[in-house]
């Protein structure tokens, strides 16, 4: 312990810590030193995980200047901090207030945020097409300041494929999972009436292992509308319809028959079909 | 020689140079004294931010509700756990110099790396002892929610075709319990080592309690921004040399802590391999370990 005298001179009390500061500061470099090396070890290991964890889709986020000037300098920094999920949220929930006085723009402004932000949450690309393409599109065309039906269309349309484009950038970000491609090809589906490309959205789905079995299903079904497809889309119901009576849904039922007339298929080779098992209004 | 040393010369040293004993004694009594000075308090704010988000959210589906439950509430464990490791471990050394138990303790045969060592592994317990308990209160309250969205969606979906159904409950099973989460838990408790063994690195030469604090949280920072720094450094050829150079020593001297920031890809639904996450846990201890060292090194030739 240092004991120093209280009768002492000043110049006494330098003389004394002098050696104690020196020290101090020799321990402080030597300390630096120390981290300084060790951090030229652990360099390799940290790039070497930083490789695996990018691989593995984690730090996927874009966190550039332009999201910086969107979120604000306090999100950004929290952001930065390990809090992008939260932040995220926030920004999320700001969107379905905005959602209830209907502010499109705002929305499509926060949802773009929210996907930067955390590109590897699927609810997030799926919520934000799905407000654009089935709710924005709506508004607009039922919008009241636009007395010109084929503006209130344009706009309509516009919408639909900005959430398609959501779903298409969604997909970019998260390829391993089903749900944005069943997404996108509902879309295709119910808005843009682009059959062929809603079958081949709903193939891709179906093919991971854990995606619904539906969308096998799905998929035929929409090649069974695709103008020059109706060949192929017929084999494939009739695989589905021989895999079991699982797969005889009302639906797949009625496409069959309908191709069967259709692609005049001969009366020996058709799948014969009770009346009373294809849809009422059939 | 004096006449005592002449008196215990023969008598057999009892003394070891290292003991485990000594250092679960000193770590407890730490852990102790923080609960005396009622930290568990937050976990009625933590239960609070888990709960009660339930009211705001009626609107949000079920999974929205679950993902925005789940970011909430392993945010809420990152903030406390980072809190907690920061601030306990800045008042541990002026606390005790302050109330005189250091010098008791190391007037005694404590080396003073187990005095260290004792009171860094008593914020460990504390963070231990947090983490579990705020996962156990975020678990019980997930669970409920999910049993009721099962049985809201099981009776909405009652006459749908069978396949649908069970997508629709495994939608909901999907975005509630996952198996990463608990690495996601661990992780954030690898990072709160090494946010408390950085502090008392920090505190060994601070002057005072607000300088350790202010420099961690800055070094916490600095760690967020680490990777930036060694990208540049190591990338950009234009940059000068001046620049690369205090580049490096940021890349060198910090802790790349976006490594550790795994929670926000966890609770957006990425798994996490346990190869990944044992590298990844590994690397944390090893910034504990230098930055126990570090400390060790500047406090055993403290003048106190």
């Amino acid at each position: 312990m240092a004991i120093t005298d209280s009768t002492s001179h000043p110049d006494d009390l330098l003389l004394e810590t002098a050696p104690l500061v020196r020290r101090r500061w020799f321990r402080l470099t030597v300390v630096f030193a120390f981290l300084l090396v060790t951090g030229a070890i652990r360099l390799p290991i940290e790039l070497e995980l930083n490789k695996e964890h990018r691989a593995a889709f984690f730090h996927g986020a874009n966190l550039n200047l332009g999201l910086r000037e969107r979120i604000g300098q306090m999100s950004f920094l929290a952001a930065l901090s390990g809090f992008r999920s939260v932040i995220a949220d926030a920004l999320f929930i700001r969107a379905h207030v905005d959602w209830t006085h209907t502010q499109w723009g705002n929305m499509l402004f926060l949802y773009n945020n929210v996907t930067a932000l955390q590109p590897r949450n699927i609810m997030f690309w799926d919520t934000a097409a799905w407000q654009m393409a089935y709710n924005a599109s709506a508004y607009y065309l039922n919008d009241p300041h636009e007395p010109r039906m084929a503006l209130r269309l344009k706009r309509q349309h516009e919408y639909f494929l900005i959430g398609a484009d959501i779903l298409k950038r969604g997909i970019q970000n998260n390829p391993d999972h089903f749900k944005l491609y069943e997404s996108l090809g509902m879309v295709y589906r119910d808005k843009l009436f682009d059959h062929y490309n809603a079958s081949l959205v709903f193939s891709k789905a179906a093919q991971f292992p854990d995606s619904p079995t539906y969308e096998v299903r799905f998929a035929a079904y929409e090649l069974s509308h695709s103008p020059g497809h109706e060949r192929e889309a017929y084999d494939e119901l009739v695989r589905l319809y021989k895999m079991g009576q699982k797969e005889w849904l009302p639906t797949l039922l009625q496409r069959i028959d309908d191709l069967q007339v259709q692609l005049n298929i001969p009366a020996a080779q058709r799948i014969n079909i009770p009346e009373n098992q294809l849809p009422p209004h059939h | 020689m004096t006449p005592t040393s002449t008196l215990y010369a023969d008598a057999p040293s009892t003394h070891v140079f290292f003991s485990p004993a000594r250092i679960w004694a000193i770590a407890t009594n730490t852990l102790l004294d923080l609960v005396r000075q009622k930290v568990f308090y937050f976990l009625l704010i933590f239960a609070l931010l888990s709960i009660g988000t339930s009211p705001f959210m009626s609107d949000f589906s079920f999974q929205d509700q679950f993902q925005v439950l789940k970011d909430v509430s392993l945010g809420a464990m990152s903030i406390f756990t980072w809190l907690m490791s920061v601030l306990a471990t800045a008042m541990l050394l002026p606390k005790d110099i302050e109330d005189r138990t250091l010098y008791t303790i190391l007037a005694k045969p404590v080396p003073r790396f187990e005095y260290l060592l004792g009171k860094w592994l008593g914020i460990i317990l504390l963070l231990f002892v947090s983490l579990v308990l705020m996962s156990v209160i975020f678990s019980i309250t997930l669970y409920c929610r999910q049993e009721y969205a099962l049985a809201d969606t099981m009776r909405y979906y009652a006459n749908a075709p069978a396949d649908l159904r069970q997508a629709q409950l495994k939608s909901i099973t999907d975005a509630t319990f996952t198996m990463s989460l608990i690495p996601g838990i661990l992780i954030i408790f690898v990072t709160g080592s090494i946010f408390s063994s950085l502090t008392l690195l920090i505190s060994t030469f601070a002057s005072s309690m607000i300088f350790t604090i202010m420099v961690s949280v800055a070094c916490t920072f600095i760690g967020y921004l680490q990777g930036i720094a060694r990208d540049v450094w190591l990338n950009a050829a234009t940059t000068g040399a001046l620049t690369r150079s205090f580049l490096a020593l940021v890349a060198l001297a910090f802790p790349d802590l976006q490594l550790f920031n795994l929670v926000d890809d966890i609770v957006a639904g990425n798994s996490i391999s346990f190869i990944l996450f044992a590298k990844t846990a590994a690397l944390g201890g090893l910034y504990t370990c230098i930055y126990l060292l570090a400390a060790y090194f500047i406090f055993a030739a403290k003048e106190l």
